[in-house]
């Protein structure tokens, strides 16, 4: 039976998404942790770490994207020059307000010389906690970049064990990696659904969706996204008549929740983005039979996302995701957000612009940070931008 | 040393030169020359990175060497960078985003004229050695793009942990025998010769053995030299397109005798000014210099009597004051130590370490950090870093903000009054020190 918006369905599962995203003290997390003595928490920063890893030794991972716009920041922006972006400083925010204390490892991926430098400063600022810098490849052929980076996964998978006082073992990696299968498929199935029904599925809901992934188990997370795809589907919303674009640039430091739901207002769908890229970094199924590491290494090199940190060896390939983004969601035009001062998204966006004019394809770009608090420019501007879409594209 | 009267201009400034110098600029120019003679002389050439330069490889080719980063250091000290950087904004680059980045792409969109006033050729092939800067995989995207030639990425993995694995070696060996040398050999039409890269390296050490005694000099005092803003004179030609050949020795031996004499004669730098005054403060500096108002910069602390004793910025082309030799007898793995050395690839509880011993071992009164608005890989985390070295050591420590290139992030007056402030700070300490004892 339909139900409308107003006390269904979907507002319980949205309001519990919405209360996770809230909760700068991660209290779910915390909770889970107190539940056994031997419960461990491992945080981890944009863009991508393999969590199958975390998981199969038994802890939480849990994704930190900064503090976003209702964290008052005191202490790290005495870490800061004004000219580095803002994500780093609200996570030293987080990590010396003892919001962080129940995390027993930090894993800092390779994506920006920031983040890179952040691993350093955690482990002096944090002594006690288990900290890796993860490096991944950036060459993808299996017996030069597979063999550096299964070799890497040994290694996070060793200290993982002594973290938790015991090996891990490959079957435990198994049963991770189908768990984690299941979740990217229920991500899957909710982006195919957003592409196609976009005024069911707001991207501000999908977004908490994706960040409630963040901090819940797993499989309590692809419990929500049953749930969430579920009820939206029996949502009767109505259709506006936005013009329907894709995201992008919006990887690492995370737009306020309030200028995601600002550019539908304005009168865009957004039917494709680079939010949260960790909960479908992988495109297809890891195989769960053979060697996990040799697996997910392989998943690494061949079904991965595109993004501004990693490298495009071929010239012909450069952007060419986005532009299919574009073409798989019917998509007429992308909004290029980046953050303040981020070098990756803003050095990346002339190459993805000249590859998307060269495709016909619309554009406009502005730039965020985590904390802005005035949405009104960006309204005009996404609101001009789906009016000019709406009166000219196609004439 | 040399006095040169500047031909134009009121009033008549006269620059002083060791002859070091004099023999370095002569070695740049020749080099430049060579670049812009390409197009005649059928010389191919190889864009690539300071840190990570693999320069003895690059010349198994018979190719010509291209920094893009000297190229934007060279037009910051002609000043020509701010309109490059301006212009590179112009055609869709953030105003956020790296200016030696802009200033290269500026450049080119200009005609690409390097500092000989001539067209700088266009790459045969782009060598993305990717060590310890992440900037540099985009900026070499960039250019591929423009350029459309053949493209090499060389990862180098970050020494995070504070150590190099066998992995990382493993990885990176594999990366230069199975595509940076089959790459290198389709471009050139050259056959790679192992025994030349040895004989190549072997030069390199020599060098090398040179280049540590010359910075090592500044233990002494009153210092030689100035380990930053002379220091960067003397880099150059072994973070450039010298290291492995017989030039580089030649000219480090040079150097190392002239600054042996210093040492001997008890004198201290020579600065723009000519021999530098009574050495008053030795400092340690963190972070490239500005190089738009380079002079006017260096003038700043040798009109206060302050050299500097060491720094990190002569370190980013290679690390070598810690015994690290190109080794001809495991020549691919040397390469990769090599690039997992240098000094932006490492951790930064290790930059930390390097620089409360430079504090110690060089006598130096503090830190004093020049942090660079382009350069995240320098700059995120210094403030802790300023912190950290200033509880161990117990010397004051400071802190200013410029840029690479772009003159619009030149505040000399911010600059001189933090500087002045500094120095009395440390003036205070000893002081406080003097009053203890």
């Amino acid at each position: 039976m339909a139900t409308s918006v107003n006390g269904s369905a979907i507002a319980s599962v949205v309001a519990r998404a919405q209360a996770l995203f809230d909760d700068l003290s991660f209290t779910s997390a915390r909770q889970w942790k107190a539940a056994s003595a031997d419960r461990k928490v491992v945080g981890y920063l944009p863009i991508y770490v393999p969590r199958e890893l975390i998981h199969a030794a038994g802890m939480l991972p849990l994704g930190i994207v900064g503090g976003g716009d209702q964290l008052e920041v005191i202490h790290g922006d005495a870490y800061y020059q004004s000219y580095i972006c803002r994500i780093p400083r609200s996570t030293i925010e987080l990590g010396v307000s003892g919001r962080l204390d129940f995390v027993d490892g930090m894993l800092f991926p390779s994506i920006c010389d920031v983040i890179r430098n952040l691993s350093g400063m955690w482990k002096m600022m944090f002594p006690k906690v288990y900290i890796r810098y993860f490096d991944v490849p950036q060459n993808y052929k299996d017996e030069i970049g597979g063999t550096y980076y299964t070799h890497e996964l040994e290694e996070l998978l060793r200290e993982l064990a002594g973290l938790r006082g015991k090996p891990i073992t490959d079957d435990e990696l198994r049963h991770s990696i189908a768990v984690y299968n299941e979740n990217r498929r229920l991500v899957r199935d909710l982006y195919t659904y957003r592409a196609q029904r976009p005024w069911q599925t707001p991207a501000a809901e999908v977004y908490l969706m994706m960040r409630a992934g963040l901090v819940l188990p797993v499989e309590e997370h692809s419990a929500l996204l049953r749930d969430y795809l579920e009820a939206a589907a029996n949502a009767e919303r109505p259709r506006r008549d936005n013009c329907r674009i894709v995201l992008t640039g919006v990887f690492c430091e995370q737009p306020p929740l309030n200028l995601i739901k600002s550019l539908e207002l304005a009168g865009c769908y957004v039917v494709d983005d680079d939010l949260l890229l960790v909960t479908r970094w992988l495109t297809a199924d890891v195989p769960v039979e053979g060697d996990p590491l040799e697996n997910l290494a392989r998943a690494f090199l061949h079904h991965s996302e595109s993004t501004a940190a990693k490298y495009e060896p071929d010239l012909a390939e450069k952007g060419q995701h986005l532009v299919r983004a574009v073409r798989r969601t019917d998509a007429e035009g992308v909004i290029f957000a980046c953050p303040s001062f981020c070098d990756p998204a803003l050095l990346d966006r002339p190459m993805l612009q000249h590859v998307l004019k060269a495709a016909d394809i619309p554009y406009i770009a502005f730039k965020y940070a985590e904390n802005s608090g005035q949405m009104q420019p960006i309204r005009e501007q996404a609101g001009t931008f789906a009016d000019s879409i709406k009166l000219w594209s196609g004439t | 040393m040399t006095v040169f009267v500047t031909p134009k201009g009121a009033p008549a400034k006269t620059v002083a030169k060791d002859d070091s110098m004099l023999k370095q600029k002569e070695m740049m120019a020749t080099h430049y020359d060579r670049l812009s003679n390409a197009p005649e002389t059928g010389d191919k050439v190889a864009s690539t990175f300071v840190p990570g330069n693999l320069n003895e490889l690059i010349m198994c080719f018979g190719l010509l060497n291209n920094l893009p980063e000297v190229n934007a250091i060279q037009s910051g000290l002609r000043r020509q960078s701010g309109a490059y950087v301006l212009e590179a904004e112009k055609i869709g680059h953030s105003e956020d985003v790296c200016t030696y980045v802009k200033s290269d792409i500026g450049m080119m969109a200009k005609g690409n004229i390097g500092p000989n006033g001539r067209r700088l050729p266009d790459p045969d092939v782009l060598l993305l050695s990717y060590t310890g800067c992440f900037t540099f995989m985009k900026w070499f995207e960039l250019l591929r793009e423009q350029y459309k030639c053949e493209t090499i990425m060389l990862h180098t993995p970050y020494m995070g942990d504070g150590k190099i694995t066998k992995n990382m070696i493993d990885y990176m060996v594999k990366q230069l025998k199975e595509e940076v040398i089959p790459t290198l050999e389709r471009v050139s039409g050259v056959k790679f010769d192992i025994d030349l890269l040895r004989e190549y390296l072997k030069k390199s050490s020599k060098a090398e053995d040179d280049l540590v005694r010359v910075l090592q000099a500044a233990k002494t005092k009153p210092s030689p030299i100035d380990a930053y803003f002379g220091g960067i004179y003397y880099i150059g030609p072994i973070f450039g397109a010298f290291r492995g050949t017989e030039d580089a020795i030649e000219y480090y031996k040079f150097l190392r005798a002239e600054v042996e004499e210093r040492v001997a004669e008890g004198k201290g730098p020579v600065t723009p000014d000519g021999d530098m005054g009574k050495e008053k403060y030795r400092l340690v500096v963190e972070g490239p210099p500005n190089y738009t108002n380079f002079r006017q910069f260096w003038k700043m602390f040798y009109d206060e009597g302050a050299v500097v004793v060491a720094s990190s910025y002569t370190k980013v082309g290679g690390v070598y004051d810690f015994g690290f030799r190109h080794d001809p007898d495991k020549p691919l793995e040397t390469l990769a130590e090599y690039c997992l050395g240098v000094y932006t690839n490492r951790s930064l509880p290790m930059r930390i370490d390097m620089l409360a011993n430079y504090i110690d071992e060089y006598q130096a009164d503090g830190l004093l950090i020049n942090s660079i608005k382009s350069c995240n890989s320098f700059s995120a985390g210094q403030l802790l870093i300023m912190r950290e070295v200033e509880k161990r050591t117990g010397k004051p420590a400071a802190f200013i903000e410029s840029d690479l290139v772009d003159p619009r992030y030149f505040s000399a007056a911010n600059i001189k009054n933090r500087l002045e402030s500094y120095f009395q700070m440390i003036e205070q300490k000893r002081a406080g020190v003097d009053a203890a004892a």
